[in-house]
């Protein structure tokens, strides 16, 4: 990946109190998002806000449009109109996104969505925390597609990933899904912004070669390709149906096969670099607890409890949902008793782990219905049966 | 499907306004969106806009593919959210013209909220609304412009909805530019097409035209040409008209013109004042100044006036070859050429000239539609409509 220091005009630097969905736009800010169009929900209403006070003073543009619909689709026009963009919502809005989230998979366009997740179904919990939306990140739009997912834990990391989010979403043309939480996104903490220049941003990967060699696409699975943006020159299509390396509709399953292959590709086959893991004593553990997002900050208190009643547990930090680290799992199949997998919903990404553990490794769901974080008591219960 | 058309390619008019490798469309023998189309090319050719900054944003549907044959920069979207995403080119690059191309059911159907909020916000974009009162690509169906009891495949027994009268839409959400023509009336659409693209602010187009395939079959109304017909018999031309008096019954009197042509800053104006008061006069958007970019746009207004003033210069040059050689003819009887022929030959510095030839030629425009309007009923009367 290509990278320069950020533009200093988006860099707040210093340390700050903020909450997570403050520092998901500062984040934002830093990586060069300069275009913001969202439609308020709360949890997620703060960073918009924050985009619309910043926005000014930074010369980015903030529109609030209609509704996520159009929240979405603008934010397509703004990617290829040259600039990066961003929107934020929760679930019910994200069910709105995941129209145009097909759209911009399909379209190849770099953009990036913060879920900042409370309970469903439906209205469900205005607004309580929840991660009930993890399978939706990546499965919502209909048809076979890939997307990158991450899920921050911490303020902090909102915007850490927030930045990340970015120079994933330019490098691999992809929506990119900050998966937060309303636990996370409305805790204050402590949040250290860097001088821009300890900030590696992915700069627009723009064509400028001859018009007659221009191409929006190159099917051959992997990132990096360079894009173009309007008024350019290069005249170039894009269009939801199935196309062609110049953009033109071909609607035959063979050009079918090669788009799709591309698409999921593209990410499965680079998922070692994009994957992000935070591992803590795993080597010799008998048990790895599986987490991400606020609920792994519950579970430390899990684990520390564990381990001083013996229990060998190593904690395993989902920092990237989608792609799925399979081949971390594979590795731990069979050396571990049991994966230990507390999320705040019904059992979403132990699914996930139980296809990578094969029935070779023991898997513990600890669910949760949403409304609260898990009560470390309870993980600490799944440990304690996971080491039997 | 991309088919290779051979010299065809390089012979064509179009190409350069075309993807004529894209050839041939998808569009019924008899449909309104080639001539809308065709109309479309040749605003652009006299407007002197440069190819390299017009963006044209299409939908879902048979008008939704005008995207795909356009040979600028396009983009063909999911279906109701062509205005969003040219909403999001529009504010991402201010210095672009954007044109939504796409049919009233997903406009205003699927897509109407859409439609609304950008005419309130004055969003500078131009709206251009092929209404055929069908949803066509699925079949045939009732959409929300189809006059109440006309067939369509989901109205069998007739359609016992109300109507959406566009331009009164459109007006009461804040759009300003509104016009209204029929297919028919090609010169009349090139014109106001050119005027929307130019025009600050939200303007919106609609076109009534044809669905020869599905409503006109259904609804026993005979082919394209009848329609046609039909629509030079039926169109009532009234400017400025009240836009509560443009509802259109089935089979009634359609009212045509441009109803509404007035200035307010348009959104990016309204953020920018807001934005000056708050930060000061070095306020940048993506960078720049608002001097900075009132600058660039003096200078490519400039520039598009002069490639203008090229292309009417020729016109003219052409029309009167054409005129003096009717002349010579004698017997012709063409009352739109010896207007054109009677027109002095302005001989002033380029830009004004060009402005006064453009004044000139619309109002033989105009005269050249009163002549076909009143001369209709007459060829008309031969052909009847079945009913």
């Amino acid at each position: 990946m290509n990278t320069v220091s950020a533009d200093p005009k988006g860099v707040d630097s210093g340390p700050h109190f903020m909450d997570g969905d403050q520092a998901i736009a500062e984040g934002a800010l830093a990586a060069g998002c300069r275009f913001f169009a969202g439609y308020p929900i709360t949890p997620s209403t703060e960073t918009a806000e924050r985009f619309a006070e910043r926005a000014p003073e930074v010369g980015a543009l903030f529109i609030q449009m209609e509704d996520e619909l159009a929240s979405i689709a603008a934010l397509i026009g703004a990617a290829w109109g040259g600039r990066k963009a961003m929107t934020v919502t929760c679930g019910p809005g994200f069910s709105l996104m995941v129209e145009n989230i097909g759209l911009a998979a399909m379209t190849e366009t770099p953009l990036v969505i913060a879920n900042v997740q409370r309970g469903g179904p439906s209205t469900g919990l205005p607004t309580l925390t929840a991660q009930q939306d993890m399978m939706q990140a990546r499965y919502g739009s209909h048809g076979d597609y890939a997307i990158i997912a991450m899920s921050p834990d911490s303020p902090q990391e909102c915007f850490d990933v927030a930045v990340e989010a970015f120079n994933l979403s330019e490098f691999y043309r992809v929506p990119v899904i900050i998966l937060s939480d309303e636990t996370v996104g409305h805790m204050h903490e402590k949040v250290v912004i860097p001088p821009a220049d300890q900030i590696q941003v992915v700069p627009r990967n723009n064509y400028s070669g001859p018009k007659a060699d221009f191409r929006p696409y190159k099917f051959d699975g992997q990132g990096g390709h360079p894009m173009t943006q309007c008024g350019d020159g290069y005249h170039f299509h894009i269009t939801g149906l199935t196309h062609d390396e110049r953009g033109y509709p071909v609607m035959t399953a063979e050009q079918s096969k090669i788009v799709i292959t591309h698409l999921m590709e593209k990410i499965r086959s680079n998922a070692d670099q994009i994957i992000r893991l935070d591992e803590d004593q795993i080597d010799g553990a008998d048990v790895v607890v599986v987490s991400y997002g606020i609920t792994s900050r519950i579970a430390v208190k899990a684990i520390q409890d564990a381990r001083r009643e013996g229990i060998k547990v190593g904690s395993l930090r989902l920092i990237t949902i989608w792609p799925f680290c399979e081949k971390r799992i594979r590795e731990l199949t069979g050396k571990v008793k049991a994966f230990v997998v507390p999320e705040i919903n019904y059992g979403q990404m132990v699914l996930e782990v139980e296809r990578c553990a094969a029935g070779k490794s023991k898997v513990i769901s600890v669910n949760h219905c949403g409304g609260a974080v898990h009560d470390p008591e309870v993980i600490l219960d799944a440990i304690r049966k996971a080491n039997q | 499907m991309t088919t290779d058309i051979g010299k065809f390619k390089h012979d064509s008019p179009m190409s350069g306004v075309l993807r004529m490798e894209r050839m041939p469309h998808i569009w019924c023998p008899g449909c309104g969106i080639g001539s809308e189309v065709n109309a479309f090319a040749e605003a652009i050719k006299r407007s002197g806009i440069d190819h390299n900054k017009l963006v044209v944003v299409s939908g879902i549907g048979c008008t939704g593919r005008v995207a795909g044959y356009v040979d600028f920069d396009s983009i063909h979207t999911t279906h109701g959210r062509a205005i969003p995403v040219a909403t999001g080119i529009k504010l991402a690059n201010p210095e672009l013209t954007v044109v939504v191309f796409s049919g009233e059911g997903d406009l205003v159907g699927i897509g109407g909220n859409h439609l609304i909020h950008a005419a309130r916000r004055n969003m500078d974009i131009v709206v251009i609304c092929n209404n055929n009162f069908t949803y066509g690509m699925t079949g045939g169906q009732v959409t929300p412009t189809t006059p109440t009891s006309a067939i369509t495949s989901t109205t069998p027994y007739g359609n016992y909805e109300y109507p959406f009268s566009l331009p009164l839409l459109a007006d009461a959400a804040g759009a300003t530019y509104i016009a209204r023509w029929t297919s028919v009336n090609v010169r009349n659409i090139t014109q106001s097409m050119e005027e929307a693209l130019v025009h600050k602010g939200f303007s919106f187009i609609e076109i009534i035209s044809p669905c020869t395939t599905l409503y006109l079959r259904r609804n026993r109304l005979g082919d394209g040409v009848d329609m046609l017909q039909y629509y030079q018999e039926n169109t009532v031309l009234k400017h400025g008209c009240d836009t509560r008096e443009t509802a259109i019954d089935f089979q009634g009197k359609i009212v045509v013109g441009k109803f509404v042509d007035k200035a307010k800053p348009t959104y990016l104006e309204a953020v920018d004042k807001c934005a000056v008061r708050l930060v000061g006069d070095d306020y940048q958007l993506y960078g720049k100044t608002i001097p900075e970019r009132e600058a660039e746009e003096k200078a490519e207004k400039e520039r598009v006036a002069a490639r203008r003033a090229v292309v009417l210069a020729a016109e003219q040059a052409a029309s009167e070859k054409a005129a003096v050689k009717a002349v010579k003819k004698v017997a012709t009887k063409a009352p739109v050429k010896k207007v054109a022929a009677k027109k002095p030959a302005a001989k002033k510095p380029a830009v004004k000239a060009a402005a006064k030839k453009a004044s000139a030629t619309a109002v033989a425009r105009k005269s050249a539609v009163k002549v076909v309007a009143k001369k209709a009923p007459a060829t008309a009367a031969a052909k009847k409509t079945r009913k």
